[in-house]
């Protein structure tokens, strides 16, 4: 599988309501903002006598994991309950594909049990957008992390979060540090910060876990961290993908920590507002020093509570974009032979 | 195209009658402390504006605003409102007498919603509504005890409510559903 393009007919109905989210690239401004107000609706639910709301009720959400994931399923679980959905965890590591049952053939398995939903998480890029494009045009793929593509709901929470700390994306600076080469989550972050009208985004690592191309995604590169930090208003540390490192691209995580670790001493070249935001889970004393994490600056616990809320716009808007969907207004679903329902 | 207006002096005479109903209804009902409640958009700024005229008249009154996107039974037709404004309701519902207030009365579905959300924040000891325009039209068992104006609308149309201020009113026909 390789990385697929921006496909908004597969993302947008015609009239321009989200139907599935695989990607940030090709949305437009007006969606992610969309998203972002919705969210913002849905922070207060957490806080009710009765955390849920009866959007999603009869609907059935399937956790679709091809890949380890805590935070990420269990908020993806919370949302679609806190939506009054219901909810399949399927365990593929433990599934029938593990038997030999194709891809395929799970999905229609799946789609034969009147699934309404699926939130994907696959090591391979562009395995949420492959499914979208195959499964039956009634379910809705929300993309839950594909290989170094992107993290869509990750990197809108991460807008969340700014927004509600910094008000607005006009004017701000923004770094991002670490692991860029593997990281979904950066890429779709630089996406949505160019999208929202950040004023710069800054990417701070060494050459060897910079991408190749990484030019022409609108951005200031940094190899110094210090210089990197100069004023910036967001500082988001990723975390060192050890599991995704096949080559010797780093000599050790004692030497990243001492060339790009994120301490309180370096953390004084940032704005003296800036705020600390890491995606999660945290390598301590790797790429940020536990004085950081756990310091008055992280917002790193608020970004986890921002997520169920941003899951559950998105959710209930992929959801009702094609209930409302207009018929003849589905996007060409080229090689599906969808189930009929 | 409009077929009737009623405009702003029309509106603040039906909010001062209003006033009258909800203090006599307060006073029947001995109710010691009452909240309103104003449900998104146009219920909220006649929620406001009754809180006002309480204000004026000495009455100190708890005031809260209910967005009921979340509540729609027709969620799976319509999807979801590009707008929801947070719901906000600075008391405790739990044993709580609500007036609850909406700009017009028709179908009873928002109601309805209404009722569903207000009981996710607890159990108030009793809902009252209050409504600018009864509209007639009804689908389901809810009236309103306090109530600005009874209007016989044509087939297809709808008050429209404009505010916050000045409040004015334009009958419309109803778009496509």
């Amino acid at each position: 599988m390789i990385a697929a393009p921006s496909s908004d007919p597969l993302q947008l109905t015609r009239d321009g309501q989200l139907r599935n989210f695989i990607s940030i690239e090709g949305l437009p401004r007006s969606v992610l903002e969309q998203i972002l107000d919705n969210a913002a609706s849905f922070v207060d639910v957490g806080d009710r006598a009765i955390k849920k709301v009866p959007l999603l009720r009869g609907k059935t959400v399937v956790n679709l994991f091809f890949e380890a994931s805590t935070r990420t399923r269990t908020t993806f679980e919370l949302a679609a309950k806190r939506l009054s959905a219901d909810v399949l965890n399927i365990d593929i590591a433990r599934s029938a594909t593990s038997k030999g049952e194709s891809l395929m053939d799970m999905l229609r398995n799946l789609e034969a049990m009147a699934s309404d939903m699926f939130v994907v998480r696959h090591a391979d890029s562009g395995a949420a957008h492959y499914i979208a494009r195959h499964a039956t045009p009634d379910v809705a793929i929300i993309n839950a992390g594909d290989g170094r593509h992107e993290h869509p709901t990750q990197a809108m929470l991460d807008m969340y979060t700014i927004r509600h700390y910094k008000g607005r994306f006009a004017g701000l600076k923004v770094a991002i540090i670490g692991d860029i080469l593997h990281s979904r989550v950066a890429r779709s972050q630089i996406h949505a910060l160019n999208i929202l009208g950040a004023e710069e985004v800054r990417l701070i690592g060494p050459k060897t876990l910079l991408p190749a191309d990484i030019d022409s995604l609108g951005v200031r590169v940094f190899t110094d961290l210090e210089q990197g930090l100069q004023d910036v208003d967001v500082v988001i540390a990723l975390r060192l993908q050890k599991e995704r490192m096949d080559s010797a691209l780093l000599p050790s995580e004692t030497e990243f920590f001492h060339l790009y670790g994120l301490t309180e001493e370096r953390l004084r070249h940032a704005h003296p507002d800036a705020i600390v935001m890491h995606p999660g889970p945290i390598n301590r004393g790797v790429e940020i020093a536990s004085e950081v994490a756990d310091g008055e600056r992280s917002v790193i616990l608020h970004q986890v509570t921002f997520g169920i809320a941003v899951r559950m716009a998105v959710m209930s808007m992929c959801m009702s974009g094609r209930e409302t969907e207009q018929p003849g207004g589905r996007a060409d679903h080229g090689g599906s032979h969808a189930t009929p329902r | 195209m409009s077929a009737e207006q009623f405009d702003s002096p029309h509106i603040e005479g039906l909010l001062d009658d209003m006033v009258q109903q909800l203090l006599a209804h307060v006073r029947d009902h001995d109710l010691n402390e009452y909240a309103l409640v104003g449900i998104h958009s146009g219920g909220a700024w006649v929620a406001q504006a009754l809180h006002t005229r309480l204000e004026q008249l000495g009455h100190k009154v708890a005031l809260g605003t209910l967005d009921i996107s979340f509540y729609r039974d027709d969620f799976s037709h319509r999807g979801m409102r590009s707008q929801v404004r947070p719901t906000a309701l600075p008391f405790d519902v739990d044993g709580a007498h609500l007036i609850l207030v909406d700009d017009a009365l028709m179908s009873g579905r928002t109601a309805r919603a209404a009722l569903n959300e207000l009981f996710d924040y607890g159990r108030p000891a009793s809902v009252t509504l209050a409504v600018l325009f009864d509209i007639g039209q009804r689908e389901l068992p809810i009236s309103a005890d306090i109530c600005g104006q009874r209007v016989a609308l044509p087939p297809g149309h709808r008050v429209e409510l404009r505010g916050p201020t000045p409040l004015t009113a334009d009958v419309i026909e109803k778009g496509p559903q």
